[in-house]
């Protein structure tokens, strides 16, 4: 198929920034938009221009590094997918692609579509970790009971992958689908309780600290996170910060 | 606990508690003035009930100002600090892909029910409070008017079809408003169990109570 591209291009952090339009010709419908890309960018090197830079690592959806905001919603228009999972199939011949830096105010653009999302590893420093002694003597964890239910809620939590495409999406760029399943995932089990209290307060101080926006529950957030973190999470979130300043 | 009301999360819980003290006033509110269809004799009875009962008006009323103006400042100062979360927006975003366009505009039936509540304040409350606290007539009576005024006063502004026309879509986009409010405030305090098994009530809820108003002013604009 052939394709308009229409690409925000910024050189660095302090450039204002455009969106540049840009022709591409005989991709397949089988290729993933990073392979899209890929064939983009090997066009501009051989005119002798500056490729677009853009995040990615694993390219299977398990590493949360690929972002694009890509015709208006994060990962695109496909759901449960990165956008490296994200097939050319799903775009028609002919067609005008808008693509795009997640944008959030917490997520400084660095060049193009690459974004710095360290914010969210100051949310995690501030407490989404349990402290365990490693000297040798650590209990084996599957000598703790913990019930099925508790255990697959907190595993699906726990495959937050920290994309950062719920800020992305939220209208107020709020992290509280993210802060909410890092929290959510030791408050579910007994591993998490001790340090309970000052990890959910000390993420949403952090969170809070980096401006990302407030939760206004619109639910975007849960229908384009590629991993299909639920809502429920901010609601335990919100009753874990409740629960621990009273 | 003071701190929790500094946070970003203390702000939505604080948001959710006054708009359940709203909903909770927006239902008494409606069930007393559809008896001015069905009973004048009983919502003038009601109403001077209302207006002159010390508990209401010295303790209810202060707190219903005190969370109708709490969350509509609430309301503002969140949008002014969701709108720095972005500074940048984006060339093309498709909202409608993944959220209501309610959830998405409350900022906007917001500010269309405070100008509401404006118009409905010069209607009915500063009247009111005119009357009872500046003039100290308590008597809910006045001359020309055989009983209790009320009735008489609620049917008369509606005889203008502009005011009722206002009226009609002030309650549009209270039911617009109500139709996110109300389970979002329940998965504001996090009850997210609640906002799933109240989900057909909260829509039930932001239809019938709009629409209880509409009928009521329309009633008395084509019945006056």
């Amino acid at each position: 198929m052939n394709l308009t591209l229409k690409i925000w291009r910024q050189v660095d952090a302090n450039d204002k920034g455009k969106m540049v339009d840009y022709k591409i010709a005989e991709i397949s419908g089988s290729m993933s938009f990073l392979e899209m890309m890929d064939v983009l960018n090997e066009q501009l090197v051989n005119a002798g221009e500056q490729p677009v830079a853009f995040d990615h690592d694993c390219r299977e959806g398990i590493c949360g590094m690929c972002s694009m905001y890509i015709n208006g919603e994060a990962h695109g228009p496909d759901r449960g997918v990165t956008t490296c999972q994200l097939h050319m199939r799903m775009f028609k011949d002919g067609d005008t692609i808008t693509i795009e830096p997640f944008r959030a105010a917490s997520f400084p653009v660095i060049k193009d579509l690459v974004v710095d999302r360290s914010a969210f590893d100051r949310i995690q420093h501030a407490g989404g970790y349990i402290s365990v002694n490693t000297s040798g003597n650590t209990q084996d964890a599957n000598s703790i009971p913990i019930s099925k239910h508790a255990a697959d809620e907190a595993m699906d939590a726990a495959t937050c992958i920290g994309c950062g495409a719920c800020v992305a999406s939220c209208k107020n760029s709020s992290a509280m689908l993210f802060v909410g399943a890092k929290v959510s995932q030791y408050a579910l089990l007994p591993q998490g309780q001790v340090e309970a209290a000052d990890r959910v307060k000390n993420m949403v101080a952090q969170m809070d600290l980096e401006g990302f926006g407030n939760c206004t529950n619109t639910g975007a957030c849960e229908v384009e996170c590629p991993k299909g973190i639920s809502l429920d999470n901010i609601a335990r979130m919100n009753r874990e910060l409740m629960k621990a300043s009273v | 606990m003071s701190g929790f009301f500094k946070s970003s999360i203390g702000r939505k819980v604080a948001m959710a508690l006054s708009a359940f003290f709203l909903m909770f006033f927006l239902l008494q509110h409606l069930s007393i003035n559809i008896l001015s269809v069905f009973s004048p004799e009983l919502f003038n009875e009601v109403s001077h009930f209302m207006g002159t009962n010390p508990i209401v008006q010295f303790a209810l009323q202060p707190v219903l100002i005190f969370a109708v103006v709490f969350h509509f400042v609430m309301g503002f100062i969140l949008e002014i600090r969701n709108s720095r979360a972005r500074k940048v927006s984006y060339a093309k975003n498709n909202g409608a892909a993944n959220s209501s366009w309610m959830s998405r505009n409350m900022i906007w039936s917001g500010v269309t029910i405070l100008a509401f509540i404006l118009l409905h304040f010069i209607d009915f409350w500063f009247p009111e409070i005119n009357t009872k606290f500046i003039q100290g007539d308590w008597s809910g009576t006045m001359e020309g008017v055989e009983g209790f005024r009320y009735h008489e006063e609620l049917v008369h502004k509606f005889v203008n079809p502009i005011r009722v026309g206002a009226y009609v879509l002030a309650f549009v986009f209270l039911g617009l408003h109500l139709a996110h409010g109300f389970t979002s405030a329940f998965q504001s305090v996090g009850a997210a169990s609640l906002r799933k098994k109240l989900d057909n009530f909260g829509k039930a809820y932001a239809i019938i109570i709009p629409a209880g108003f509409i009928f009521i002013a329309l009633y008395h604009h084509f019945n006056h």
